[in-house]
């Protein structure tokens, strides 16, 4: 059976949209705990998705800009809670428990970050792109083990989940809210950057370089864009993430979870508008209930990786849409 | 006679003890077709490759309608106006032929810093793609995947996409690469009418498409031009005989 592409982006949707209501109003505030952080992987996925999907790097250290967008909400928070001032250097605050604030910092930080860093990794490519982005995201993770100040190994716990004007969100269904509407927002992004003249240019940047040069355009400085704007997308993610938990530790900067974020994308489909999206909700079910049976179920994992690398490259969308290749 | 459009200066390229470009000047005029042939490994790709940015001379340079380019890169170069070509097919093989041929016009258009609009529905941009579509031939084939071209089609393409930039000057390396017999003919005849709009440095294996198009012959021998002249002058010329026809004849 082949289901148009469109059909399955709509039922992703309303199944997200769906899933919640049901168990709100059956009184199931773990399983919407569960959607959410299906929905927040979903968000930092499709972050990488750009850099991955549309341009070709696969960037193994993308817990950098997840835990970057942790430790930005972390801090700002910790100080806001504990009143005591945050003293950049150029300028004290106090903090703040505010959410949009807390996702603008988030971002910048990450695409100042993906930035500085991307001048320097984007010179190289293949086996060796993919070693620098883990050795930068270890760097940040050892970083934050030492970093006393903020909680070191043991992390940061943040006792009440910052605000939201208008919203209670400890309530699990409004912060599940916020959360959807935000990957709404960024797969409309995602999407029309996709079609845009620079996603288009991008896109063939990972086919060949040569031609995108031959026609006049600085291969280096889409790829970088590219980065920056996927950094500042997982950080987004990352704050949501340490709200989500209210509590933010290195382990969001390890490289276990820059591989879960590749394997979200490749189960759902690389360079799929909902590839990510569906990557986390099964990786999300899996690890619910597999993980319900027994604690080796990263094998079960494993194997389905096994599977569709071997058997349906273009993941879950690709099965579903009989593409089998990925992109095509 | 007219100006000169592309002209290298004492071009030199050495990898290790090997001399691949010799002291190369050449130049390309508006209106003419410049054939630049010679015996595989003479150092014909290697010049192109420098002309382009795609590797840096030991010393020489190279100059588009008088402006030294040597501190371009490949893209400024493009953007400069050197419209190139490639020997093996350098496009973008999961995309439509359309894509490609988008490709070209956002280089040469509207520059890829837009985020917004969809590039497939932008007309300034799929106008001009046609366009070079149309002109080569492929207007019918513009929705298939590139992947599924067969080899001259994909030879085709690669000259819409150079069209859709309006270059100055074309650099075509072996266009008529794997054409067969009607291919090249096919082929010639286009390029033949192509030179009115920009001249044409042409790199060719093809001897009869040369010696039909030419306006000028350049032989590269050993990273030397050994002769350089019109089709007469090079077909009587003794040295080019021994050198490089005499074992194709």
């Amino acid at each position: 059976m082949r289901v148009q592409e469109k059909t399955i982006n709509a039922l992703v949707v309303v199944g997200l949209m769906a899933l919640p209501l049901i168990a709100f109003v059956n009184d199931e505030p773990f399983t919407i705990t569960l959607a959410t952080r299906a929905v927040i992987l979903a968000i930092a996925a499709v972050g990488l998705n750009v850099i991955l999907g549309i341009g070709g790097l696969v960037s193994f250290g993308h817990a950098l800009f997840f835990g970057i967008g942790g430790y930005s909400m972390g801090i700002l928070a910790h100080h806001a809670q504990t009143y005591t001032a945050l003293d950049l250097g150029f300028l004290t605050t106090d903090g703040t428990k505010l959410m949009p604030v807390i996702w603008l910092v988030a971002m910048a930080v990450s695409a100042i970050v993906a930035y500085v860093i991307g001048l320097l990794i984007l010179r190289t490519s293949g086996v060796y792109f993919i070693m620098i982005t883990l050795a930068f995201a270890q760097m940040f993770y050892y970083f934050s083990i030492s970093w006393a100040k903020y909680g070191g190994e043991d992390g940061l716990s943040i006792y009440v989940r910052n605000d939201f004007p208008g919203l209670n969100t400890l309530i699990p269904i409004q912060f599940y809210a916020i959360c959807f509407i935000i990957l709404c927002i960024v797969l409309f992004l995602y999407a029309r950057l996709q079609a845009s003249p620079y996603g288009l240019a991008l896109n063939a940047n990972r086919q060949t370089e040569t031609r995108v040069e031959t026609v006049g355009l600085n291969s280096m400085k889409l790829k970088l864009v590219a980065f920056v704007i996927s950094g500042a997308i997982t950080g987004l993610a990352g704050a949501l993430f340490a709200d989500l938990n209210r509590f933010v530790s290195p382990t969001m900067f390890s490289w276990q979870l820059s591989g879960e974020l590749i394997v979200l994308i490749i189960i759902g489909g690389v360079g799929r508008l909902m590839g990510p999206v569906i990557g986390a909700c099964v990786f999300i079910t899996l690890e619910h209930f597999l993980g319900g049976l027994t604690d080796f179920w990263h094998i079960f994992l494993g194997l389905i990786l096994l599977c569709i690398v071997l058997f349906a490259r273009g993941g879950v969308v690709g099965v579903l849409t009989g593409k089998e290749g990925a992109h095509v | 006679m007219s100006e000169s459009i592309l002209a290298t200066h004492n071009l030199m390229k050495k990898f290790g003890a090997v001399t691949a470009t010799d002291d190369v000047s050449i130049d390309v005029r508006s209106g003419e077709i410049h054939a630049v042939i010679g015996p595989n490994g003479a150092g014909k790709s290697t010049l192109i490759k420098q002309i382009c940015g795609a590797l840096r001379p030991d010393a020489g340079h190279v100059e588009l309608m008088g402006r030294n380019l040597s501190d371009h890169s490949t893209a400024a170069r493009a953007q400069a106006g050197l419209g190139r070509t490639f020997q093996i097919s350098e496009l973008a093989m999961e995309d439509s032929v359309l894509e490609n041929a988008v490709l070209g016009a956002i280089g040469a258009v509207s520059g890829p810093w837009k985020f917004w609009k969809s590039a497939l529905k932008t007309k300034e941009l799929t106008d001009r793609a046609d366009q070079a579509l149309a002109r080569v031939g492929l207007l019918q084939e513009r929705d298939s995947r590139v992947a599924n071209l067969s080899h001259g089609q994909r030879r085709q393409l690669e000259v819409a996409v150079s069209l859709t930039l309006s270059p100055k000057v074309f650099l075509m390396d072996e266009p008529m690469a794997g054409l067969g017999v009607e291919g090249s003919k096919i082929m010639t005849g286009f390029l033949d009418g192509l030179r009115d709009e920009a001249p044409i440095l042409l790199v060719e294996h093809d001897m009869d498409a040369v010696f039909a198009l030419a306006d000028r012959i350049s032989v590269l021998v050993y990273g030397k031009i050994i002769a350089s002249g019109n089709a007469d002058d090079i077909r009587s010329s003794k040295a080019v005989r021994e050198a490089y026809l005499g074992d194709a004849k």
